[in-house]
């Protein structure tokens, strides 16, 4: 069978062209960390909830204590190897003054309140969340988990993974200084 | 036969034995019988309805075979859901509305989604008309190819 010239053309270059999108479409699939789930809770008003307490003859969390001024929520666990890791650098950051808050997640507030005697406590307020229910309303898939809460308690980022120095200036910093200013 | 043949045969039968045990194994299940409701309707509609939604941190296992605390906690949440009156696509909304669609294991058809369910027919479209194109230029010259001949007749 004799095929004309363009047609002759189309049937080499189209093979090559759909590997060339194939290979975009997937390089950039590549480049995409499924674990990372976008949150769909951006926008959205923190949901109401009253935490019992991991330091002892502390009175815990409740949704009250968030607004007014952007604040940060660190879900973390002392199960939580990555927490550990993160620790040291919310210490530093909560002795700037950063309104960091602690929700510990899946965990027996006694373990709580040993790994923040042992590391330090960098929360202004912190709250026992055993039951994972606030966590399940936050749409957590694993600890630590930051979320932004601006001036009027709505969430407005989260941070999904440890607070590095990188990701504070690179992404936190910013947007809180934009939330303060009151965009 | 020989020995050896036997054993090899035996082999290739405990292989298929372990295979099949593993197999039925994959169906394990990771609910815990007090995370059960009492109530045999509401458990089965309960279990019916965690095959179908995502454990978000072993993402390709649903929340019904998935042993993850999370996934413990999704379950208790729909049982919970159904038994305060939900209905099924309630309770599977209440989980949507906190993890987004992505703990649905069967994605809903909505615009976003339009190409994840219609790309494959979209394809199968582009390349059936090709091949019919290509087969009808071919058709044009029934003679066939003259010049060369053909290298296997």
């Amino acid at each position: 069978m004799r095929l004309s010239r363009p047609a002759l053309l189309a049937a080499s270059v189209a093979p090559l062209a759909l590997f060339g999108v194939l290979a975009v479409v997937l390089w950039a699939g590549l480049q995409h960390d499924p674990s990372t789930l976008p949150s769909v809770l951006i926008g959205k008003p923190v949901p109401a909830f009253d935490l019992g307490p991991v330091r002892e003859g502390d009175r815990g969390f409740r949704r009250d204590d968030l607004g007014g001024k952007v604040t940060l929520v660190n879900v973390w666990g002392s199960w939580c190897g990555a927490c550990k890791m993160e620790h040291p650098y919310l210490m530093q950051l909560a002795s700037t003054g950063v309104p960091l808050y602690g929700v510990d997640w899946k965990d027996d507030p006694a373990d709580g309140a040993k790994t923040l005697k042992l590391l330090g406590d960098p929360y202004q307020r912190v709250g026992n969340d055993q039951a994972g229910r606030l966590s399940l309303d936050l749409g957590v898939t694993g600890a630590p988990e930051t979320f932004v809460v601006d001036r009027q308690g709505r969430i407005r980022y989260k941070q999904i993974g440890p607070i590095t120095p990188e990701v504070w200036h690179d992404t936190l910093q910013p947007l809180i200084q934009r939330l303060e200013a009151g965009q | 036969m020989t020995g050896r043949h036997r054993t090899r045969h035996r082999t290739l039968a405990g292989g298929c034995a372990a295979l099949a045990l593993l197999l039925a194994g994959g169906a394990a299940r990771a609910v815990e019988p007090d995370e059960m409701l009492a109530d045999p309707a509401l458990e089965a509609r309960a279990q019916h309805i965690s095959k179908e939604l995502r454990c978000v941190v072993c993402q390709n296992q649903n929340i019904d075979d998935s042993a993850a605390p999370l996934a413990r906690d999704m379950r208790l949440m729909v049982r919970e859901r159904l038994t305060a009156g939900d209905t099924d696509d309630q309770a599977k909304a209440f989980l949507v509305a906190r993890y987004g669609n992505f703990v649905l294991l069967r994605p809903p058809f909505q615009p976003d989604t339009w190409a994840l369910w219609l790309g494959p027919f979209a394809i199968l479209a582009v390349a059936g008309t090709a091949l019919v194109f290509a087969a009808r230029t071919g058709s044009t010259d029934p003679a066939g190819d003259d010049e060369t001949p053909d290298p296997y007749s």
